[in-house]
């Protein structure tokens, strides 16, 4: 549970990963992503090399244009790096096909999205289970996951409710949520707390929390350092670089868990 | 994915934008509606003029004069000599009923009621021969014929026409100046693919030619053969006897000989080749109505392309997505297909181009299946569009 070093995350050698150990969640191998020619060229990635052991929260942060929405994009397996190497999970996904990729985002990444991302005209229910009908869950068992979920997040009596009826708060916890079901390797969280105001960004802060306490790895991008502040690791982007990787404490405070922490995540 | 999910998927997304859907699926309601239907009148068509050769038997034989012969300056006209000869059972044995007919346009009044029609001078066996059975009184008798009398049977139509109801029989009417004694009215008769005699007068040859034509030719003769087996047989014996009569070989003849089954076999091709081309009409109505559901589905492809990304980045391949955009123009395709079908069983309960329509099932099951083929087909190109989208950018979309 502890957070690496990174120090010495980034001191692993290359080639294939240590054979002690599960590999990282993360590994990344100076990715470059440059968009335009000439004299318009833009280098989103330039070079990142980044790597996150299981279990770790890791805050990246950067003001816009530092290239973390693209670290984001191509972690997340929604876009491909132009070059470098990413293994996720300890699978290289740099050089996999788009079959594949929709495979590895539905079985080993959750995503939380700034805007949420629900589905409009579905219920919070049914949000939660469109990761599973995808990765073809059996219905009985769907239910009994989704239901779990929510109650995780503490939106039981909301499940019936569409994203239109829910506050940003419980519309972003149902996101969170629908990450949780596939019982991804990473939970990969983009400005979660963007839209939120500072109750609700407490709420699913102490959610990530949770989730990261029953082992979950957990990414969050974000620009606002009292978010950053949950973190373990804090991991600084400019200009497509990573210019600065610190540890630092836990959460500055730990609320209380409405639901054990031991059942989050763990049991899915 | 399971397809039951893609289809409640599918039905979903119609049902959020309920009012475009029916809008889109009215274009394919109307396309097959109008293919099942026109395809209906055409064997509608092809079915009356079936149940016309069952009602008339097929063995009659329609002799008209056809003006100058090839090759020659001379008119071949029919004569009451020809008449009689085809009549002759040595040289004609195939041939059992000759029935001379001249027919002109006369003016007819009943008191301060006037109107034209044809008139028709023909024996008393024209009746029994062309089957026209009465409705009211009795038709004339050959002793009638005979006695060049002044009576006449009326069609059904031109009876309406002049006593609205009344009972015409036993009344006197005024033919080309001519008084006529009202003997009956014939029955109405299926106009569907040919002549029919419904808004004639029909009165003795004698007299008609007496009072109104003069004793010129005949414009037609009708001839029953013994048999519908001899049909053929009775058609060739026709032309020899008509060419001895008129001393030309039967190669000049320009008399023409027909016989009903050619008559009612030329019609149904009129009539199914009409029928083709009013379906081929329709047809284009219904690749509007498929080009139709590809616009609607590639705006809906346009409005979802966030949705779509949603489902990428949760794990939905391209295959589930574009699966999902086809099913539910399939669905709109197909639901506008089955209530075509249902307007079409609809709509043939009337009368349409003079025919009631006979809806076919293999025209049935034609439109359905191009109903069908077209959510395929027109939901394809959206449905792939939707599929080849790069996650990030679809969800970049706002």
């Amino acid at each position: 549970m502890t957070a690496s070093p990174p120090q010495e995350a980034q001191a692993a050698p290359a080639g294939p990963p240590p054979v002690i150990g599960p590999p990282p969640v993360i590994e990344t191998r100076d990715l470059y992503r440059i968009y335009g020619r000439g004299d318009s060229e833009v280098r989103a990635l330039d070079g990142a090399s980044l790597t996150v052991q299981p279990g770790e929260f890791v805050a990246i942060m950067g003001a816009s244009g530092s290239g973390k929405s693209t670290m984001m994009h191509i972690l997340g397996c929604l876009d491909t790096p132009d070059a470098g190497t990413y293994r996720l999970d300890g699978v290289d996904v740099s050089t996999m096909t788009g079959r594949e990729l929709s495979r590895v985002r539905n079985r080993k990444i959750g995503f939380v999205f700034q805007s949420f991302n629900l589905i409009p005209t579905m219920s919070a229910f049914e949000n939660v289970e469109l990761p599973m009908i995808y990765a073809g869950v059996a219905r009985r068992e769907r239910r009994q996951r989704a239901a779990l979920a929510l109650s995780m997040v503490g939106l039981t009596s909301r499940a019936k409710h569409r994203p239109g009826e829910m506050s940003g708060g419980q519309q972003q916890r149902v996101a969170v949520a629908r990450s949780l079901v596939n019982a991804p390797a990473l939970i990969l969280a983009d400005e979660p707390t963007g839209n939120l105001d500072s109750t609700a960004t407490a709420e699913v802060l102490d959610v990530f929390g949770q989730i990261n306490a029953a082992g979950r790895s957990v990414v969050l991008i974000t620009h606002e350092n009292d978010v950053a502040a949950h973190a373990h690791r804090v991991v600084r982007m400019r200009d497509g670089r990573i210019v600065s990787d610190t540890a630092q404490d836990g959460p500055s405070t730990i609320e209380l868990a409405p639901v054990p922490a031991t059942t989050l995540g763990g049991e899915l | 994915m399971n397809p039951l999910k893609t289809l409640v998927f599918a039905a979903r997304a119609i049902r959020a934008n309920l009012t475009r859907a029916c809008l889109t699926l009215l274009g394919v309601l109307i396309g097959v509606g109008s293919v099942i239907l026109l395809l209906g009148v055409g064997s509608g068509a092809t079915a009356a003029v079936a149940e016309q050769i069952q009602g008339l038997g097929s063995n009659t034989i329609t002799v008209s004069s056809g003006g100058m012969s090839r090759g020659s300056t001379r008119f071949q006209n029919l004569t009451l000599d020809i008449a009689e000869a085809l009549g002759d059972q040595d040289s004609a044995p195939d041939i059992a009923e000759v029935v001379p007919q001249v027919s002109t346009s006369a003016t007819v009044v009943v008191g301060s009621l006037t109107t034209s029609a044809t008139v028709i001078g023909t024996t008393a066996n024209y009746f029994a021969v062309t089957s026209s059975d009465l409705a009211q009184g009795t038709a004339f008798q050959q002793v009638d014929v005979d006695a060049a009398r002044s009576v006449c049977v009326l069609g059904a139509d031109l009876a309406e026409d002049l006593f609205e109801g009344a009972d015409p029989v036993g009344q006197t009417i005024n033919v080309g100046g001519t008084p006529f004694v009202v003997y009956g009215v014939m029955k109405a008769k299926d106009t569907t693919g040919g002549t029919s005699n419904n808004s004639s007068l029909v009165a003795p040859l004698s007299r008609v030619q007496r009072s109104l034509t003069g004793y010129g030719n005949l414009s037609t003769l009708t001839l029953q053969a013994t048999s519908t087996d001899t049909v053929d047989a009775a058609a060739a014996e026709a032309e020899s006897v008509i060419a001895t009569q008129l001393k030309v070989s039967t190669s000049e003849l320009s008399v023409s000989v027909t016989t009903q089954e050619q008559l009612l076999s030329a019609s149904t091709e009129v009539n199914s080749s009409l029928s083709a081309m009013l379906a081929a009409i329709a047809a284009i109505s219904l690749v509007v109505g498929g080009i139709g559901v590809m616009n609607i589905m590639l705006v809906t492809v346009s409005e979802r392309t966030r949705e779509i990304g949603i489902r990428k980045a949760l794990g939905a391949g391209q295959g589930v997505i574009s699966a999902q955009f086809v099913t539910e123009a399939t669905i709109l395709s197909t639901a506008g297909g089955l209530l075509g079908v249902a307007g079409a069983f609809g709509a043939s309960n009337f009368t349409i181009l003079g025919t009631k329509p006979v809806i076919t099932s293999g025209s049935v099951l034609l439109a359905l299946g191009v109903s069908v083929a077209i959510g395929i087909v027109f939901g394809g190109y959206p449905a792939i569009r939707a599929a080849a989208m790069k996650p990030v950018d679809a969800l970049r979309h706002e």
